[in-house]
């Protein structure tokens, strides 16, 4: 199982009560991870990512294993320890201001 | 016994205050949706327990969230708003071409028949519709397509569709405003768009009776009489007796004619509102005095209305969709400011109390009369 941890807002708004597990098949990587996220929670859509371009939005980062992974390939393979799940994989929200 | 329910939709959530017929206590819920800035909410006129809002913030982006219930619960519905076809460019600040982008929805404005038909005006400017209570969105190409879009260029706040007015009496015309492209009306249910900008006086343009570049900051009708319009422009307060045809300003006595909102009497077709504000680079009352003007007249001669209203060291703004007008016998009148305050006045703007104090920066504020 992967272990997805979501800012505050996000789990208040897809009515979530702390970390979500997700099954994903197949290769283990950001993209495949967020379809799974928004397959089990529609409301989510467009939120993390933009709808049209799939693009991660400005001020949402993604860490896992004390690595900011915000910039690598979205279908790059995430750590072995989020695959295995002993490491969440962290969807933040950058201090921004707000 | 009737009762009214005011939203508020604020920098950090939305609010509902409900009253009796009396509007002297109220009740206040909220904060619904908590850190989230509420740009607007509104309830459908053919339902009013249907309830519809835009949500939105910097991290996260855009959410419509749908009530069923008066604003007791609420669902999430659709988010995405896809340009039709391609997006093409607007002018950016420095006019040089810029590519259109979804950022927010600024208003919502349901059907005034049906329920699950609500329009959505967006930034970058553009219209949306759904027809099924906002599962789903889709452009009104028409508007961006008509020929002046790439012409157009955002004011300080965005390029925003802000002002979207139904004509009761005509299904297939719609008056909507843009700043700064300008006021535009269809008469076709949204098919074909024409600019209705003439009379405008713009100073701030190359050419100030250009036929689009007007920052428009807000429109209002009365709904017997959908062929007048009243305009709160950028500077200028004006009126069109022609469906927008033609403007004559009726600016007269006000002390600014800076501001955001305008609004029209439930009851009295002549009788409007406007809260000026010093100067678009000093967004607050004149002298720190926080004063509501109205018309009798349908314009130009202006009676400042103060009572309840604080009369020193007030530096707060009224943004453009933070007015509303109840439709009691005695109508009432609500505004709320960027300092947290909403306040109401049950008789038409002659005394005003605060409903509240100190909520986050008031965005929006629409009210709801219930039978």
């Amino acid at each position: 199982m992967i272990r997805v941890v979501l800012p505050a807002h996000l789990r208040t708004l897809a009515h979530i009560d702390g970390e979500v597990k997700l099954d994903v098949t197949g290769a283990v990587t950001q993209r495949a991870v967020l379809d799974a996220l928004e397959a089990a929670f529609p409301t989510l859509r467009g939120t993390i990512r933009d709808h049209v371009t799939q693009q991660r939005r400005a001020f949402v980062r993604f860490f896992a294993c004390q690595e900011d992974l915000s910039h690598e390939s979205p279908d790059a393979p995430l750590p072995e320890a989020v695959v295995k799940g002993m490491e969440p994989f962290l969807v933040v929200a950058a201090i921004a201001g707000g | 016994m009737s009762s009214v329910r005011v939203l508020v939709g604020t920098h950090k959530g939305a609010f509902v205050l409900t009253s009796d017929g009396k509007r002297e206590r109220w009740d206040v819920s909220g904060p619904h949706f908590a850190g989230w800035e509420i740009y607007h909410m509104k309830g459908s006129p053919a339902d009013p327990n249907r309830l519809y809002a835009s949500q939105c913030s910097g991290w996260s982006g855009q959410v419509i969230q749908r009530s069923n219930d008066g604003g007791k619960t609420w669902e999430p519905v659709g988010n995405q708003f896809a340009y039709e076809g391609e997006a093409g460019t607007h002018q950016w600040y420095d006019g040089t071409p810029h590519p259109w982008a979804f950022k927010r929805v600024w208003h919502l404005e349901p059907s005034l028949t049906d329920p699950d038909t609500v329009y959505a005006g967006i930034e970058d400017a553009a219209l949306f519709r759904s027809a099924d209570a906002g599962q789903t969105w889709q452009e009104l190409p028409g508007l961006r397509g008509h020929g002046s879009g790439p012409r157009w260029q955002p004011g300080a706040g965005g390029l925003c569709l802000h002002t979207i007015l139904l004509d009761p009496s005509d299904p297939n015309r719609m008056f909507i405003a843009i700043s700064a492209a300008g006021a535009f009306r269809t008469d076709d249910g949204g098919k074909t768009w024409r600019p209705i900008n003439r009379g405008l006086h713009s100073q701030y343009i190359p050419d100030p009776m250009a036929e689009v570049g007007h920052c428009v900051h807000r429109m209002a009708m009365h709904r017997s009489r959908p062929g007048v319009l009243f305009m709160q422009k950028h500077w200028d307060v004006m009126r069109s007796d022609n469906a927008g045809d033609s403007w004559q300003e009726i600016s007269g006595n006000l002390p600014t004619d800076f501001g955001f909102v305008v609004d029209v009497h439930a009851h009295e077709p002549e009788t409007i509102y406007v809260v000026p504000i010093k100067s678009d680079g000093e967004h607050y009352p004149p002298e720190g005095k926080l004063r509501v003007y109205r018309s009798r007249k349908g314009g130009n001669e202006w009676e400042a209305l103060s009572d309840g209203l604080p009369q020193s060291n007030c530096y707060v703004n009224v943004l453009r969709d933070a007015m509303a007008i109840d439709s009691l016998d005695s109508c009432g009148v609500y505004f709320g400011t960027t300092g947290g305050q909403v306040y109401a006045s049950p008789d038409a703007g002659d005394h005003w109390m605060p409903i509240v104090r100190d909520l986050p920066a008031v965005l929006s504020v629409e009210v709801q009369t219930l039978q």
